[in-house]
């Protein structure tokens, strides 16, 4: 990986003599070619950073280290990597700078000798171009403790600020130590360690921070499966604390979940120095481990007893390619057609790596790896795929693929190529991390019909945008394909589209790509379509240039063009007015009424549900998200680990202009009488309305809203949801819904590191609100007000708002304005009948909370309020009775 | 009283610089004879092709260019020193007159430069050409000996600071390490500059630039040009860019990327054009100046000049085509740690 932002730098370990008895009889032997030879797997084995250390008393280290250096050099395959020159020997030190055309790491200097040579070091580091790694030791030693850590570092850092040492080129290295020693003062490393990272982090801004890991595991040399446990259990703690570099041999890591659950308990408890009695658990333990990694041959003999498509996923995960092609055979001849393993088990098992790596449970090394294995079974299945084609068929085009420079995800675009070589088309796959002047390049050579480009993070957008203008420049009308997550036809209506002159479409996935392919090299259809997409992307240009160019009318010829509802169709009084305090709703009742498809939204998988659970390219992913968020929610429910609490009221009201006049009980009212935001004898709300008059039951309180402002087309009204409530006497309603509890389990993920759960959960709780807030409304129709007593809709079509009145949310189009939130909670008393709060800008909390107004009118609907004039703004400063100003603060959005 | 980099900043802040072009393709016009190059040294060996050696010979050479680019607009000039350094001088067996050379080439560039800035008002800069000597620290000159190096890091630092140190005497604002086709090299004559700059005891400002190699972007020692400037950016370059390499249409994509991720000057200066089948360089002055405006437009590039095949009507065309566009704005770029082997590795800092 290259020029990648990476949280975790892997540094190779193998080329360092102290490291690997290989590496060191090799040097020794004086058999050089022998060493490259290592760097070489180093790097391809996934290391980012290559140590090279020569310490080794019977070895001339200064010429072992710029011999090996120069001759990396001319290997470009390993010197594409920054290379860390290690040695306890400055003059080694100095003789490797001199050797290294990058930019490399030092490892290490030290305040072991005293600050003046500690500057001195880190001045020529500085003069030489290196980074460097500071190890925290000084005059008086190692630092141990987790204060001692802290304090050498911290001091290192201020000396090193006073030479402008650059703060992002110190990498501290606080000393992993051995932990389960037997001796007491020992069992807190690894806490202290882990303790140092998070106050170093915070305290010295920019830096980085390093470890060997080897040290760590110490007391269990000979037993493999332990020191691969702790080691792996140790970064899970130690990465998100803070460290960001390892040297770690990334085959000696197990992942996380896949660590025998006795032994991670009692890996974690020694690491995380739970209990005195934690080293002799794992001393006792270890035992069982002991010798020839016979628990892992064990668990090894029943990997390959599972069933073909378990093994493919075990082999992805782990990272094991000994037995893919075989594996992938036997997968090949029980399916129909070849592409079906690709599509099945094989990108089943990439789901498991890529959650695996979401949740922090995997390592980039470890992905790479599994990588490799999928790549070796798409490699063993394209000839079979190929010579499906049919036979002596031509090729239907030839098309170039890539993944764009900055970005290595491939799979996607992988899956594209194999697709579309299926049917019949002659792929160039150029790779990842391409640059457009060798997709252009490619382009020419291979005479290619059409040029598909692919990426997955957001800087890839731009990428593809530069590839466009360099087609542009070089004349090239060829089509242009444009596909990946974060792609997307509005983006490439807008940016794309306008730097290139030839057809460009957005292929929203892989199932489409062989339609649009086949369309673009046919000679009947390819230039209606083409016209076609060119049209539809100028409309989609049109439409966002389009926004807020509109006219406005002048508010009173917006008011006069209003909404005219049939009075006459207005619902009745409800069967039950005032308010409903619902204490404890049911999770499992709201659980039917999820809208799921902005769950998967928000996991940045497009599709609606329950389609997206089939989507040939993310309804794995979909299915796989699904069910654990069915599980969780099982859970959830089970445990009660969240507590649904709501309120609805239904009040009797008039329209007076753009205003609502609310009669609401006193009752309801008093917190915010006694809190002065309502006078007890106008009964009005003194910071939000004009006085009105008032009975002994009620305060009457004015809601005022606005309107549409532009210009409308004949029989178009300028709506506003005033328009929906008759001036004679009438009713609306309020809410307020919201999901508690969350904060504990949030806690205790964070406190594992749990990013996947974390995010489950909370995505969860937006939806229970959310599906609170729709059950509530189904209640309001249905019993309280009971406009709709025989209401029989099916979740799909309510989702669809196939029900008659509205539950506009302050803030959303139809009543932007956020600041009406307060009146509407003081009007249900809803903070002391739910417990939900708003902040000073008018967010409430818990986050996962739904407000809003109820509309009965059978013509009422959804709109948005869109742009408003400067008319307006100010008649509606003066109905919230504020200042110009302040209105103009809460409406800005609408004034653009 | 402000720096040479200070003032180059401000300038640079208000319009697109000019430096100049090629020494040895106007040279070639003078068609010079042993005799006019050799003048009254006896070295024992031919001094005919020694570009350099006519600072002391025959300065009205170097002098008569330098007015030549200075007319043509140039904000920078540079001294005619590209192989003024002990490596390259030894072929000539004019090792002992590399100071000389320095010094006096660097005086007739301050010289011109002081004159003309009096007379307009308009300051100009002198840069220290430094070129890459013929031999590499990052190669084996012999494929069946890879570990083998012809010279060592400190070898090469000590040739550098001994041109650099007369090129300060001589008066030059910048040490311009120019035509970098080996990382290594270049990073031992900012280490030199450095040093040569701390025994001053002020700011010695360094301008790099970088040769390319292949159409991919890589110079001879392998590194592209983000790992390139990951490598020398300790080096705090008033300017860095590229130079020479191929023609301008060739550069472009690679001063695109430099000049995103440069926190500082970017000055490129290509030939004009690729030379044709006899060596010589046929890109027409407008054609170039179209091709580098082009950059200007876009906001890519602070400094323009020309290398080989250049004449002061190129530079001309330039500093009129450029006349009247924004320079680029130099922008900020987020503290991340940025190592490098012959690519670039950045992690979030």
């Amino acid at each position: 990986m290259t020029n990648a932002s990476t949280n975790f730098v892997n540094i190779g370990e193998r080329t360092n003599v102290t490291g690997s008895a290989r590496f060191k009889k090799l040097v020794m032997a004086g058999d050089y070619a022998a060493a490259v030879e290592v760097a070489l797997q180093q790097v391809e084995s996934g290391a980012q950073v290559l140590d090279v250390n020569m310490d080794e008393g019977l070895l001339d280290a200064h010429h072992a280290m710029t011999t090996f250096l120069k001759l990396i050099q001319a290997e470009p395959d390993i010197a594409r990597i920054p290379v860390m020159v290690d040695s306890s020997k400055w003059d080694v030190i100095e003789a490797g700078l001199k050797c290294v055309s990058g930019k490399p790491i030092v490892n290490s200097i030290s305040m072991k000798e005293g600050e003046e040579a500690f500057l001195h070091h880190a001045r020529i580091c500085m003069n030489y171009g290196a980074a460097v790694v500071v190890m925290a030791f000084d005059e008086v030693g190692q630092a141990d403790t987790q204060a001692r850590k802290v304090e050498i570092c911290s001091r290192a850092y201020d000396l090193l600020m006073t030479i402008s040492f650059p703060p992002e080129d110190i990498i501290f290295d606080p000393n992993i130590f051995a932990v389960a020693t037997g001796i007491e003062e020992h069992n807190n490393y690894g806490v202290d360690f882990i303790e140092a990272c998070k106050e170093i982090k915070a305290r010295c801004p920019h830096c980085h921070i390093s470890g060997g890991l080897s040290n760590l595991s110490f007391s269990f040399r000979g037993n493999e499966p332990v020191r691969r446990a702790m080691h792996s259990i140790f970064l899970y703690h130690a990465i998100p604390a803070g460290m960001d570099m390892g040297i770690v041999n990334a085959g000696q890591l197990d992942v996380y979940d896949t660590i025998d659950a006795e032994l991670r308990t009692a890996c974690e408890d020694v690491i995380l120095n739970r209990d005195p009695g934690a080293t002799d658990r794992l001393i006792a333990l270890a035992e069982k481990y002991k010798g020839t990694d016979a628990v892992a041959e064990k668990a090894a003999a029943e990997w390959r007893s599972l069933p073909v498509v378990k093994r493919l996923e075990y082999a992805l995960v782990k990272g094991i390619d000994a037995h893919v092609v075989d594996d992938t055979e036997e997968c090949r001849q029980q399916f129909a057609r070849p592409i079906e393993v690709i599509e099945g088990p094989l990108m089943d098992g990439m789901n498991v790596v890529g959650d695996l790596f979401g949740s922090g449970k995997m390592f980039l090394p470890q992905v790479v790896k599994s990588a490799r294995v999928m790549k070796k079974a798409v490699a063993h299945l394209l000839p079979f795929i190929e010579a499906a084609k049919e036979p002596g068929a031509k090729g239907k085009g030839k098309i170039i693929m890539a993944t764009v420079k900055g970005d290595v995800h491939d799979i996607g675009k992988n899956i594209v190529g194999v697709v579309l070589q299926c049917n019949g088309f002659d792929v160039v796959d150029l790779g990842v991390m391409v640059p457009w002047t060798k997709i252009l390049e490619a382009a020419n050579e291979n005479d290619a019909d059409m040029i598909g480009l692919s990426g997955l993070i957001t800087p890839s957008l731009d990428e593809m945008v530069t590839v466009a203008e360099e087609m542009k420049r070089a004349g090239m009308t060829m089509p242009l394909l444009i596909g990946g997550a974060t792609t997307s036809k509005v983006h490439t209506a807008l940016r794309i589209s306008p730097a290139y002159d030839g057809p460009i479409v957005h292929v929203l996935d892989a199932s489409r790509a062989v339609g649009v392919a086949t369309t673009l090299v046919s000679d009947t259809g390819r230039d209606a379509y083409v016209e076609q997409i060119a049209a539809d992307y100028e409309a989609v240009r049109i439409a966002r240039a389009g926004k807020g160019q509109s006219d406005l009318a002048p508010i009173a010829e917006a008011r006069a063009n209003g909404f005219v509802a049939d009075f006459t169709q207005k619902p009745a009084a409800p069967a039950k007015p005032g308010r409903h305090v619902f204490d404890d709703w049911d999770l499992a009742d709201l659980r039917d009424y999820i809208d799921w498809t902005p769950f998967f939204r928000a996991w940045e998988l497009a599709g609606n549900f329950p389609a997206i659970l089939t989507d040939e390219v993310v309804g794995e992913s979909a299915s796989s998200l699904f069910e654990d968020a069915q599980a969780m929610l099982d859970r959830v429910i089970a445990e009660k680990w969240l507590t649904a609490r709501g309120v609805a009221a239904l009040w009797h009201c008039r329209r007076d202009g753009d205003d609502v006049i609310v009669d609401v009980p006193a009752e309801q009212l008093e917190p915010a009488i006694e809190a002065g935001r309502v006078s007890p004898l106008s009964g009005v709300p003194h910071d939000f309305a004009t006085p009105m008059q008032t009975t002994h039951a009620t305060h009457a309180i004015r809601m005022p809203f606005l309107r549409q402002q532009v210009k409308k087309r004949e029989g178009r009204a300028n709506m506003c949801l005033a328009d929906f409530v008759d001036p004679a006497g009438d009713w609306m309603g309020g809410f307020a819904v919201g999901i508690h509890g969350i904060d504990p389990h949030i806690a205790r993920f964070k406190a594992e590191n749990d990013d996947y759960q974390d995010i489950l959960l909370k995505a969860l709780a937006d939806r229970l609100a959310e599906a609170f807030a729709e059950r509530l409304h189904h209640h309001v129709r249905t019993e309280l007000w009971g406009y709709a007593p025989d209401e029989q809709l099916t979740n799909e079509a309510m989702i669809r708002e196939q029900y008659r009145g509205i539950r506009p949310a302050p803030g959303y189009p139809a009543c932007p304005d956020h600041s009406q939130k307060p009146i509407l909670f003081d009007m249900l008393g809803a903070t002391q009948a739910t417990g939900i709060t708003l902040t000073d800008s008018f967010a409430m909390l818990p986050t996962a909370a739904v407000s809003g107004f109820y509309f009965g009118h059978p013509d009422s609907a959804y709109f948005g309020v869109a742009r408003i004039g400067r008319d307006q703004l100010e008649d509606y400063a003066t109905r919230r009775g504020v200042s110009l100003e302040q209105a103009e603060r809460w409406l800005r959005p609408n004034l653009d | 009283m402000t720096t040479a980099r200070e003032r180059l900043n401000a300038e640079a802040a208000k319009r697109v610089l000019i430096t100049d072009g090629a020494f040895g393709t106007e040279i070639q016009n003078w068609k010079l004879s042993e005799a006019d190059y050799a003048g009254t040294l006896t070295l024992g060996h031919d001094q005919k092709g020694n570009n350099d050696i006519l600072a002391i010979t025959k300065p009205e050479v170097p002098e008569t260019i330098t007015r030549a680019y200075l007319d043509a607009g140039s904000d920078i000039v540079s001294t005619n020193t590209f192989s003024a350094n002990l490596i390259s001088q030894a072929d000539y067996g004019a090792e002992a007159l590399v100071a000389d050379i320095n010094i006096e080439s660097a005086k007739i560039a301050r010289r011109l430069a002081d004159d003309y800035a009096t007379h307009d008002g308009r300051p100009r800069f002198v840069a220290g050409a430094i070129g890459p000597t013929n031999k590499t620290l990052s190669l084996s000159p012999d494929v069946n000996d890879p570990g083998y190096r012809e010279i060592d890091f400190d070898y090469l630092k000590g040739v550098y600071r001994e041109q650099i140190d007369a090129l300060v005497t001589g008066g030059i604002d910048f040490v311009l390490i120019e035509t970098v086709f080996d990382t290594l090299n270049a990073k031992a004559g900012v280490l030199a500059a450095i040093e040569a700059g701390q025994a001053l005891g002020r700011d010695l400002p360094i301008m790099l630039s970088m040769t390319l190699t292949d159409l991919s972007g890589r110079n001879l020692s392998g590194h592209t040009v983000e790992a390139f400037w990951h490598a020398i950016r300790h080096a705090k370059p008033v300017t860095i860019g590229l130079n020479c390499s191929f023609g301008a249409e060739q550069l472009r994509p690679h001063v695109k990327t430099l000049s995103e991720i440069c926190d500082t000057l970017i000055m490129v200066y290509p030939n004009a054009g690729l030379p044709n089948e006899l060596g010589a360089y046929d890109e027409a002055p407008a054609t170039t100046a179209a091709l580098v405006g082009d950059w200007a437009d876009h906001g890519q590039v602070n400094v323009l000049g020309g290398c080989c095949g250049s004449t002061p009507a190129h530079i001309k065309a330039m500093a009129d085509r450029v006349q009247g566009v924004a320079p680029r704005k130099v922008p900020g770029v987020p503290v991340q740690t940025r190592l490098a082997g012959l690519e670039p590795f950045t992690m979030a800092a």
